[in-house]
């Protein structure tokens, strides 16, 4: 599916301005814990990392783990620097990449 | 003796007293939790994963698919065809070229069979998601339009005569008990302060308590990780009380949907709710 995840920006900026962003990404956040109906364990399958980078330079990382909720919510604060572009990385289990990225209207 | 049994039966029925007293003020205390969490998760509607099935449902009313290979812009919610905005709002209603009462879900069935032509049998095929599965298809796309009315009131009329039908029906349905359990709806959700586990049961027959839930349906259940329709809600609610499966789209369920959308008359829609 084209909407797999959803970013939330600010729709402009000011420099030295402090702007929450906010992500949400559609993933079962498998466990591997869980066992199915016939009783066999279901594989591990997590996003295990976030991280995000503005104008090239990591701002945000999370390591996520077995604990967090399926279709992860992640919010952060971000001081603007300058203009640049986001890029949300989420990193699954097994080195799979989904990557987003949105620009920053800076004025 | 007799002032020392008496002086007993006192301490032991103060004994109860208090017991009874730190039971009620327990639960209102996880009351009081509960209601901190379900604000916490409508802050934000942003937070709400639902809203990522609101974008699927879109792709998925604009994309073509089917055996005819057409996307549903063409399906008529009731406003003309591919009208979608306010359309959730005047629904259920009477649809001539079906010549049924319908509600979103039973429109949406019915688009995906006759525009993109569809196996009707096949779409009911275990139409509703289990824990943990993403809500299918026809679910995401009756969720994107349903969120198209955010912000508007429930005005269906029921002013046809088979939509007042159904609405009779409804009411009718919903304080019927049946079954191995001999359950109606009504036997939950009739009078207020009941629950289960620790879901408070709104009370339909109330307007007031109807006009803050219903509008919050289609909604995202933390719980099962998924977007749960109408349709489905009342599916599980017909399983709970152990009666035969109902069918998407089918009269039974339509009705009952059309008491419960009459009964929120004038309740904002606000669309996905996020529940437990």
């Amino acid at each position: 599916m084209s909407a797999k995840s959803r970013i939330r920006l600010p729709d402009q900026a000011t420099i030295g301005e402090v702007i929450e962003i906010k992500t949400l990404i559609a993933h079962p956040m498998e466990t591997g814990t869980r066992r199915n109906s016939d009783g066999t364990l279901v594989p591990r399958l997590l996003l295990h990392t976030f991280e995000t980078k503005f104008a090239g330079q990591e701002v945000f990382r999370a390591a996520l783990h077995t604990g967090t909720a399926a279709n992860p919510f992640i919010s952060f604060f971000m001081k603007v620097p300058g203009p640049g572009e986001f890029e949300f990385t989420w990193i699954e289990d097994g080195g799979v990449k989904t990557t987003e990225r949105h620009d920053l209207k800076v004025t | 003796m007799n002032v020392r049994r008496n002086l007993c039966a006192a301490v032991l029925a103060s004994a109860f007293a208090g017991a009874v007293h730190a039971q009620e003020s327990i639960g209102g205390a996880i009351e009081r939790e509960l209601e901190t969490y379900r604000s916490m998760m409508k802050s934000d509607p942003w937070s709400n994963p639902g809203t990522l099935d609101v974008d699927r449902g879109e792709s998925l009313w604009k994309t073509p698919a089917g055996p005819n290979n057409v996307s549903l812009e063409a399906c008529d919610l009731g406003l003309g065809p591919g009208k979608v905005d306010g359309a959730f709002a005047a629904l259920p209603r009477y649809f001539a070229d079906a010549e049924r009462v319908m509600d979103v879900e039973a429109r949406v069935l019915w688009c995906m069979e006759k525009l993109q032509g569809f196996d009707h049998v096949k779409l009911l095929v275990r139409p509703h998601p289990g824990a943990g599965m993403p809500v299918k298809d026809l679910g995401a796309i009756a969720t994107y339009v349903a969120y198209r009315s955010n912000g508007r009131s429930f005005a269906a009329t029921f002013s046809h005569p088979k939509e007042k039908e159904m609405l009779a029906l409804g009411e009718a349905l919903f304080f019927h008990r049946s079954g191995p359990m001999d359950f109606a709806c009504s036997t939950c959700h009739r009078d207020s302060g009941k629950r289960i586990r620790l879901q408070p049961l709104p009370v339909f027959s109330k307007p007031e308590e109807a006009r803050r839930i219903v509008g919050e349906w289609p909604a995202y259940r933390v719980s099962a990780a998924h977007v749960m329709t109408m349709q489905h809600r009342i599916y599980d609610c017909f399983w709970q009380m152990r009666l035969p499966e109902v069918e998407l789209g089918s009269d039974v369920s339509v009705a009952l949907i059309s008491y419960l959308v009459k009964q929120a008359e004038g309740g904002e829609i606000n669309i996905p709710g996020m529940k437990r």
